[in-house]
């Protein structure tokens, strides 16, 4: 089945203090299916998070279609939902993770798992349980459970994003260059917490600097360059 | 593709609120010829200028813009302070379906702000009475949505006191005395006093210090959270809109000038004002 569906999609920005328009994309098409996971790969400024943010609507796109299976509104083109839908699509099916973690302060990491269960309308009882087999899960050492993420380092940020955005159970991730400042070790671990979500059964997207990382993670690469999907190509050692 | 099925708890539809006779010129469809806000011509002011929105059940909607926009009159006008100049307010209810508001008699509108609105006010002043205590404030407007009975209504006051953190020892005290995060919290423990479904807040962290805004934020979350309140939230702090509404209304000169989702408003931001505005973020 497929779950998502982009087609002939293009995004340009508007700057009215330089009086211009740039096209940033133009032209992209891929497809996936379910439990499916396409890297993006290509330069710096090619692209690649214009996509993602489009796809999650931070963007406003203004070419192409992007389809996505939906289990509340059925097959629905993102780019033309309405915004009451976008909302609920972001608390119940789509995920986004960057290395950046934007989220309410004073409130603990265990807070914030549970409040993103409890946006859903879970119960406190259930939300409290999932909460934290999510944290363990991803392996945020639990002395940190109940202090504040503003001191946590890029690694424990990134887990503890990853546990916000996956326990909803999203039908599609979306993951936007989360290991981009983190250290071999740490990118190690954050392999192990996407390969937990591949076996989850999750639809993945994402972005990653590196082609080795991607390596044996992805099903396959769509190229910025070539505007083509394409295998995983082998890493020059 | 199915829709959505859910209809928008209260509907603002071409709101206008101008100060000044108007002529034949600014009256105009679209008003062109204004100088900003403000007629060449005639002299009038338009606060406000065919503002259109929806609020959805349990729904924070943000409004930004700078001073002087048009946020705080298009609250004020919502919440019956002034009388707007044309325009339909209808609110998804079954004692008051099908009706504009705006036309209503004050009789009634005042029924709708003691049983359907909290307010609470950039300015505390305006909210509460300084020298009445903080219970004493909180039964004002329990008495005005007809609570009688003193015992219930004290048990529910120290409640709302609980949820905003004013420790009960004080609740007898008049809210002059207390710092101005404190009378924040208590004006917000009384705008939740008739369990409003519909609460609206302007600038209610302006001047207050991080921390103190931390907490009246959270609280904010929380209530919508837990009690599943309607909001418009008025600031003209973006950071503030950012942490709690999911979607944003941009005004400038009385008008609305871009809508969308908090994010995109904030990363693609279309309108030459809104631009600029984001880039002013610190």
């Amino acid at each position: 089945m497929v779950m998502l569906e982009v087609k002939d999609f293009g995004k340009r920005f508007t700057s009215h203090h330089l009086n211009t328009t740039r096209k940033a994309v133009e032209g992209i098409s891929f497809s996936l299916e379910q439990g499916g996971f396409i890297g993006i790969v290509g330069k710096s400024g090619s692209g690649k998070s214009t996509i993602l943010k489009s796809i999650y609507r931070t963007y406003l796109p203004d070419e192409g279609e992007i389809w996505f299976d939906s289990e509340r509104f059925g097959r629905i083109d993102l780019l033309k939902a309405e915004e009451r839908q976008v909302i609920w699509l972001r608390k119940h099916e789509i995920g986004y993770v960057s290395q950046f973690l934007n989220v309410m302060p004073r409130t603990t990491a265990r807070e914030l798992v549970e409040q993103a269960l409890l946006g859903m309308g879970e119960s406190h009882e259930a939300a409290t349980i999932k909460a934290e087999q999510s944290l363990r899960h991803f392996d945020l050492d639990e002395r940190l459970w109940d202090t504040f993420p503003n001191t946590f380092s890029g690694g424990e940020k990134l887990r503890l994003n990853i546990a916000i955005a996956t326990v909803k159970k999203p039908r599609l991730l979306l993951l936007d260059e989360p290991t981009a400042s983190l250290d071999y070790q740490s990118k190690l671990k954050v392999r192990e917490v996407i390969e937990k979500l591949k076996a989850d059964g999750t639809t993945l997207v994402g972005i990653f600097h590196d082609l080795e990382f991607m390596e044996g993670l992805c099903d396959c690469v769509y190229d910025m360059n070539e505007k083509a999907l394409r295998g995983m190509p082998e890493v020059q050692r | 593709m199915q829709r959505f099925e859910e209809r928008p708890l209260l509907k603002v539809e071409n709101l206008t609120k101008q100060y000044g006779p108007g002529c034949g010129e600014c009256s105009q469809p679209g008003r062109p010829g204004l100088i900003k806000n403000y007629c060449p011509s005639c002299g009038t002011v338009y606060a406000c200028s065919d503002v259109s929105l929806d609020v959805y059940p349990g729904e924070i909607l943000g409004i930004v813009g700078e001073s002087g926009s048009g946020k705080s009159t298009l609250m004020q006008c919502l919440y019956f302070d002034q009388d707007v100049t044309s325009g339909t307010l209808t609110i998804d209810d079954p004692e008051l379906a099908g009706e504009n508001l705006f036309d209503v008699s004050s009789q009634r509108k005042r029924y709708i702000r003691n049983h359907k609105y909290g307010m609470v006010y950039q300015n505390p002043v305006k909210g509460l009475r300084m020298d009445f205590s903080s219970i004493s404030n909180i039964a004002e407007k329990q008495i005005a949505a007809g609570g009688r009975h003193v015992g219930q209504m004290q048990s529910a006051g120290e409640r709302l006191l609980d949820v905003v953190s004013i420790p009960l020892f004080r609740m007898k005290e008049e809210p002059r005395n207390f710092s101005g995060g404190m009378q924040q919290r208590v004006q917000i423990a009384k705008a939740l006093s008739n369990d409003p479904p519909i609460l609206f807040l302007d600038e209610v962290t302006t001047g207050l210090d991080l921390s103190v805004q931390a907490a009246v934020i959270d609280l904010i979350k929380q209530i919508q959270r837990d009690l599943g309140i309607s909001m418009i939230v008025v600031s003209h702090d973006l950071a503030v809109i950012r942490m709690l509404a999911d979607r944003t209304l941009v005004m400038l000169n009385g008008r609305v000038i871009e809508s969308g989702l908090t994010d995109q408003i904030l990363e693609d931001p279309n309108h030459a004002y809104t631009q600029q505005l984001v880039y002013s973020l610190l």
